[in-house]
């Protein structure tokens, strides 16, 4: 999303700080694909204490192209972390109060075991035979880091977009394990619409001959125009119509006249070359490759005989679904589809629509009413379970 | 849409919510339809330790709940009670919004399906100021908790107290108990309940 963690230049950062666990070939992840994962870490941060308890626990899922740098200055670009205004003290995800994990996917590129993280059998980078994975597989791979940690139940399991759909199947398959569920900006089952787009944006990264069928680590080729491309794409999903007219609308950039050329006459133009060349100093293009996939792949209901409500059958978890009004990626009747099988289960849900002309990426900005939405359905949890003010 | 206020007594909440809470059991599953800016459901979740769930119409009274802790979800009682699974409530609670319903005899058989006993107020279109004032102004009463034109008010369903106490006999629901308020939320009872009450509480269950 509109991240903005990222270096200006040179090949995608190595991670420096930060935390990660490595599993070992006794402890095998298994895969939907049907493979076994004999090795693989995890990289990921924690802010603020973990109570003697351990009953304060929340854990953030990142987006597509997020990561585990929530907050606090960034360790490889020094930047803001991509939630920098929800989680903090005395923010929505209060760290005065809260125990805050968030780990990087599985399949990520930014420490975790993905295409580009050296395969241990064969000593050389995974890429293109990195297994398929799901999002399954990355809560299935967080619910080890979780054990790890030794926190039997989380007070909370968020995130937006393809961090909501990581809350959901957190919430619908370790359902004594999560005490609440804030899916935001989110759906039960990637749209067809979406999975056309994620088509669009690999198509991109493999026409571009530098991505070599994935071998570009080996060859020393950077894929860098087709996943500027790919990024281009998804990030016009990422804003409305209305936010782009507000931002934007015709104006040119640096000139005074059209240039009869194909140059970056308008500003809006010029903001997309900027996000797609920022993103590739960050992100692994087989990252994203694998990432897309495992949200095409996501579909709650039909892991439940094709009935989401099964889904939720006597879920004890406390559920608050965000959405908001001009996200046309993950529009409100997505998540109003998952509030309709939750009240099919007379489940503990509350819905809210915030009103925004920021699109899908509303939940990483500084949106008042979502944030005072979501502490106050926080709060009213904390009080449930006892937590302290 | 009411004129009440707050009872003595009770926690700043609307004498006519007070009525309904002192209704409910404690520990007791609720479903407040038409939740408004979650009042009931907090004095509910304070006083008598009930989980309970809310539905409203507006979103800013959607989020407004969801900021104080309460569960609350943005829908309407026409088109989403059909979503809930039979007797999943001790009580649903349908306060001051039967009449602005499309369809209320639907809603009523849907409130006594998702819950135990059904509590419903509504503003007694037989009360005798609105009587008065169609007798004697012959234009459309705006009073008793009908305060809005008839061009652009919501309710497009008021009835008297025996209208719905016909329609609860048609349906075969069972009435536990009735009481009237005048606008003061003093109790009004007997046979003059229909000309005295500006309005009514009535608590069903099925056969």
């Amino acid at each position: 999303m509109t991240d903005p963690v990222f270096s200006e230049s040179g090949e995608p950062p190595s991670v420096h700080g930060g935390e990660s666990v490595t599993f070992g070939k006794g402890r095998p992840l298994h895969l939907d694909c049907g493979i076994e994962l004999e090795q693989f870490t995890l990289a990921y941060q924690t802010y603020g204490e973990l109570n003697a308890e351990k009953s304060n626990a929340i854990l953030a899922c990142h987006a597509l192209t997020g990561d585990q740098f929530v907050a606090g200055a960034h360790p490889v670009t020094g930047k803001g972390g991509w939630w920098g205004l929800m989680v903090g003290p005395g923010r929505p995800l209060d760290t005065d109060r809260y125990f805050v994990i968030c780990v990087n996917v599985l399949g990520g590129c930014m420490g975790s075991t993905g295409p580009k993280e050296i395969n241990p059998a064969t000593g050389k980078a995974w890429g293109p035979s990195f297994p398929f994975i799901t999002v399954a597989d990355m809560v299935r791979a967080q619910v080890m880091a979780l054990d790890h940690l030794g926190i039997d139940q989380l007070f909370c399991v968020l995130g937006g977009s393809m961090g909501g759909m990581q809350a959901l199947e957190w919430a619908v398959s370790y359902p004594e394990r999560v005490f609440s569920a804030v899916p935001i900006a989110t759906a039960a089952r990637h749209s067809a619409q979406n999975i056309a787009f994620h088509e669009v944006g690999r198509q991109a990264i493999m026409a571009d001959p530098e991505w070599c069928e994935g071998n570009y680590l080996l060859q020393g080729t950077h894929p860098h125009a087709g996943l500027a491309v790919a990024r281009k794409a998804a990030h016009i999903t990422y804003l409305s119509e209305a936010a782009l007219r507000r931002k934007f609308g015709r104006k040119l950039q640096d000139r005074e006249a059209l240039s009869f050329g194909f140059d970056a006459d308008f500003q809006v133009e010029s903001y997309l070359r900027h996000q797609g060349s920022t993103f590739v100093d960050r992100f692994d293009a087989n990252s994203y490759l694998y990432i897309t996939r495992a949200m095409d792949y996501f579909d709650i209901a039909a892991e439940h005989g094709g009935h989401l409500a099964n889904a939720f059958k006597s879920t004890p978890v406390r559920y608050c679904l965000i959405s908001f009004t001009s996200d046309w990626l993950f529009p409100t009747a997505e998540s109003r589809e998952i509030v309709r099988a939750l009240n099919a289960e007379a489940a503990n849900v509350s819905f809210v629509e915030v009103e925004t002309d920021k699109g899908h990426d509303a939940f990483l900005l500084d949106e008042p009413e979502f944030f005072k939405t979501l502490a106050g359905f926080l709060d009213g949890a904390a009080k449930r379970r006892g937590l302290k003010g | 849409m009411s004129d009440f206020q707050p009872a003595a007594g009770g926690a700043g909440l609307r004498v006519d919510l007070l009525a309904i809470a002192n209704l409910i059991g404690t520990n007791s599953r609720v479903l407040d339809v038409g939740c408004g800016d979650g009042a009931l459901l907090q004095f509910l979740a304070d006083h008598k330790d009930v989980d309970g769930r809310g539905i409203e119409l507006s979103q800013a009274g959607v989020n407004a709940c969801v900021s104080l802790g309460l569960s609350v979800v943005q829908g309407d009682a026409d088109a989403d009670l059909a979503n809930y699974p039979e007797q999943a409530f001790d009580y649903v609670v349908l306060s001051q919004t039967l009449q602005a319903t499309r369809n209320p005899r639907q809603v009523l058989l849907e409130l006594v399906r998702i819950g135990r006993r059904a509590i419903v107020t509504f503003p007694n279109f037989g009360y005798w100021r609105i009587r008065w004032r169609l007798l004697m102004g012959g234009r459309m009463p705006m009073v008793g908790g009908l305060g809005e034109h008839w061009y652009e008010t919501p309710n497009i369903h008021p009835c008297t107290i025996r209208d719905f106490e016909v329609l609860c006999s048609d349906l075969g629901l069972s009435i536990e108990h009735q009481r009237v308020l005048d606008d003061e939320g003093k109790a009004q009872a007997g046979r003059w309940a229909n000309l005295f009450g500006g309005q009514a509480l009535f608590m069903l269950r099925r056969h």
